[in-house]
């Protein structure tokens, strides 16, 4: 019996030792994640999926957002077809995780960009452009008589973990010498539910968040966001650190579409114009035919096809039509513009020169 | 054994002692040869995304509010400190729950072998219910449906918290008692087999002694049963231990909880998670070693 043992053990254990020796050596050229989502023919986005306006599961089974149109709009820039997108539902806990470990290729998550999340000694993300400018609101009973962060001195206010949220409120708050007592949960529903239940004075979370949580209470009306913010919150699309070639590639689909909003080319239009600057009116357009890939390299030096752009916009529309489509007038989850809109109209959405 | 001829001139004894010993230390060798492959893997890995292993923020501010607990913190204190009193706020739970559980799972226990008929099947309905019911449900039962849908369960905490002039919020109520709960209905099941290994003898006995069954069961059996107990006990306890990272889903700023924002904040999660399993190993060391004594103390005396 033992003999024969040792004899297994004499031949199994030097191919073990070689399949080890393989893990340790083999991740040692690394593979941009831009050839690794095309050669598996799916983007891998990780959203949130409780978040109307953001990201949210649709009576058809479909996510549906302005956190998933980025994800579509790169998906088509990309592969030429906005539904190869394999969607990852995490909590805010997870989400770097997730990321860094290389579960998902892009996290289009309502994530605030700050230097800790940025840098290498942080987070390690790397930031596409901000899609949506955010900041931190506070949202009280209607009936509380509630109007300043002074009125709920020493209420509990719940509060998301594994947030900025936690850190602004507390920075706030100890600024201005008001007491409180947080009650930390893991998901905005949780959340939801202790405040509705009474257990809070106040849900504070970025506006945006606070707007789509209330879209769903029974009573909206009877709740309020206070007018007081209690931070910056530029929310944007990330990638993992150190793949330069991937965080441009969305960095500039999302310019891209900015971009198409700022000359008024639409989902609508889009074909006419691609038409209109090939043979038509627009043929001297130069800036107009780089743009759509009609002319130069453009999509080449990124990686990517030379009308990535009229792909992205063909797929999602401009973020304009983004915007309006999820958070527009017509939605229950309606946001006014403001520093949402083009640079044109006022707002903080610039896209560098396509050049 | 394979009656193969010896080719040296050792005992059959002796050879096989040796291989054996070569054994281990081959399988010792390997065993620390994967540690170490994977450990250089993970330190290669995180320089290479300039991540290096280093606890030097452990002494920064914290700047993340925490519900009043046992321990004092400012948000000025460190991440250290902050580590600390999610530490304790875990050890609060655990510890009480041990004791409260450990007693609801004697009386369910003992119950079962009553000779009211009631009572019997009340203990019997208890350990089903809550043994089949997932911890996690439990605490969201005692946290959604008793403390925040009835006021008067909430209004009942604050003043228990007043009496006993402790921070106890309803995030921690919710949280024993579903622990308590759920753990007292498998320790039921433990104290139960313990008594039944106590033989039939012993019960006849202390009746024709005349005693009632209050105290045969207090006097006689239970000392006996103690042995069969404490082992499976201490199984409990842990899972006890290991349970109490639910408090996540019902607020509850535990170890798990604090770690959670820490990581999220600094972005130093392999840090905050081995800081997380030391605590949790320090705990159910904690638990196995004073149980083991306590084993010990019965098999001499009991």
């Amino acid at each position: 019996m033992p003999a024969q043992f040792f004899k297994k053990l004499a031949v199994v254990s030097p191919l073990l030792l070689l399949g080890l020796a393989g893990c340790a050596t083999a991740p040692e050229e690394k593979v941009s994640l831009l050839e690794q989502v095309r050669s598996r023919g799916e983007l891998r986005c990780g959203i949130s999926g409780r978040l109307p306006g953001f990201s949210y599961l649709t009576t058809e089974g479909t996510y549906t957002g302005l956190d998933t149109d980025i994800c579509r709009a790169v998906a088509a820039a990309t592969l030429g077809n906005p539904d190869k997108v394999d969607y990852t539902q995490l909590t805010a806990a997870q989400r770097f995780t997730a990321l860094s470990s290389g579960e998902i290729d892009l996290l289009s998550r309502n994530t605030t960009q700050t230097l800790s999340r940025d840098s290498g000694g942080g987070n390690g993300l790397t930031f596409a452009p901000v899609v949506f400018y955010d900041g931190q609101g506070v949202l009280v009973r209607k009936d509380s008589g509630v109007t300043t962060l002074e009125g709920l001195e020493g209420e509990s206010f719940c509060v998301g973990g594994g947030t900025t949220t936690e850190r602004n409120l507390n920075d706030v708050m100890q600024a201005r010498g008001i007491p409180f007592e947080p009650v930390k949960f893991e998901t905005p529903q949780e959340r939801e539910q202790a405040y509705l239940d009474g257990r809070c004075a106040a849900i504070t979370a970025d506006r945006s968040s606070l707007n789509s949580s209330r879209s769903g209470f029974e009573a909206p009306d009877e709740h309020v966001i206070l007018d007081e913010g209690l931070s910056k919150e530029p929310l944007a699309p990330a990638t993992v650190d150190g793949d330069d070639q991937w965080a441009d590639a969305v960095r500039w689909i999302v310019y891209g579409l900015m971009s198409a909003e700022e000359q008024g080319i639409t989902q609508d239009n889009i074909d006419e114009r691609v038409a209109s600057a090939t043979s038509g009116a627009d043929q001297e357009n130069a800036a107009l035919r780089r743009f759509l890939g009609i002319e130069g390299d453009l999509g080449g030096k990124l990686g990517l096809p030379n009308d990535f752009v009229v792909q992205a916009v063909r797929a999602v529309g401009n973020y304009g039509e983004i915007y309006n489509r999820h958070l527009g007038p017509d939605t229950a989850t309606f946001i006014p513009r403001g520093l949402n809109a083009i640079y044109t109209e006022g707002g903080l959405h610039y896209a560098p020169p396509f050049n | 054994m394979s009656p193969e001829p010896l080719a040296s001139g050792r005992p059959p004894g002796q050879r096989r002692r040796l291989l054996l010993i070569l054994l281990q230390v081959a399988i010792g060798l390997l065993v620390l040869g994967v540690v170490a492959l994977l450990v250089s893997n993970l330190q290669v890995n995180l320089v290479r995304r300039g991540l290096e292993l280093s606890f030097d923020w452990l002494g920064r501010p914290a700047r993340f509010p925490l519900p009043r607990g046992l321990l004092s913190y400012r948000t000025d204190d460190s991440y250290a400190w902050a580590f600390v009193v999610g530490f304790v706020n875990s050890l609060q739970v655990v510890v009480m729950g041990l004791v409260l559980a450990t007693v609801l799972g004697v009386i369910g226990g003992a119950a079962s072998f009553s000779k009211n008929w009631l009572l019997r099947q009340l203990a019997n309905l208890y350990v089903a219910v809550a043994r089949n019911v997932p911890p996690l449900l439990h605490l969201l039962f005692w946290y959604v449906v008793v403390f925040l849908g009835m006021p008067a369960a909430r209004n009942g905490v604050e003043t228990l918290a007043g009496w006993l002039r402790l921070p106890i919020s309803v995030e921690f109520m919710a949280l024993l008692i579903g622990l308590t709960v759920y753990t007292g209905a498998y320790i039921s099941e433990v104290v139960r087999g313990g008594i039944n290994s106590v033989p039939r003898g012993q019960w006849e006995a202390a009746r024709s002694l005349g005693f009632g069954e209050g105290r045969t069961l207090r006097l006689i059996i239970l000392p006996q049963a103690l042995r069969a107990i404490l082992p499976g006990l201490n199984s409990q306890y842990i899972n006890l231990a290991k349970n109490s990272t639910l408090a996540i889903a019902v607020g509850y700023s535990d170890i798990f909880s604090i770690a959670n924002t820490t990581f999220t904040q600094t972005g130093r999660s392999i840090e905050a998670f081995a800081l997380l399993v030391a605590g949790f190993l320090a705990v159910d060391l904690l638990i196995s070693g004073a149980m083991n004594v306590l084993n010990r103390l019965v098999l001499r005396h009991g």
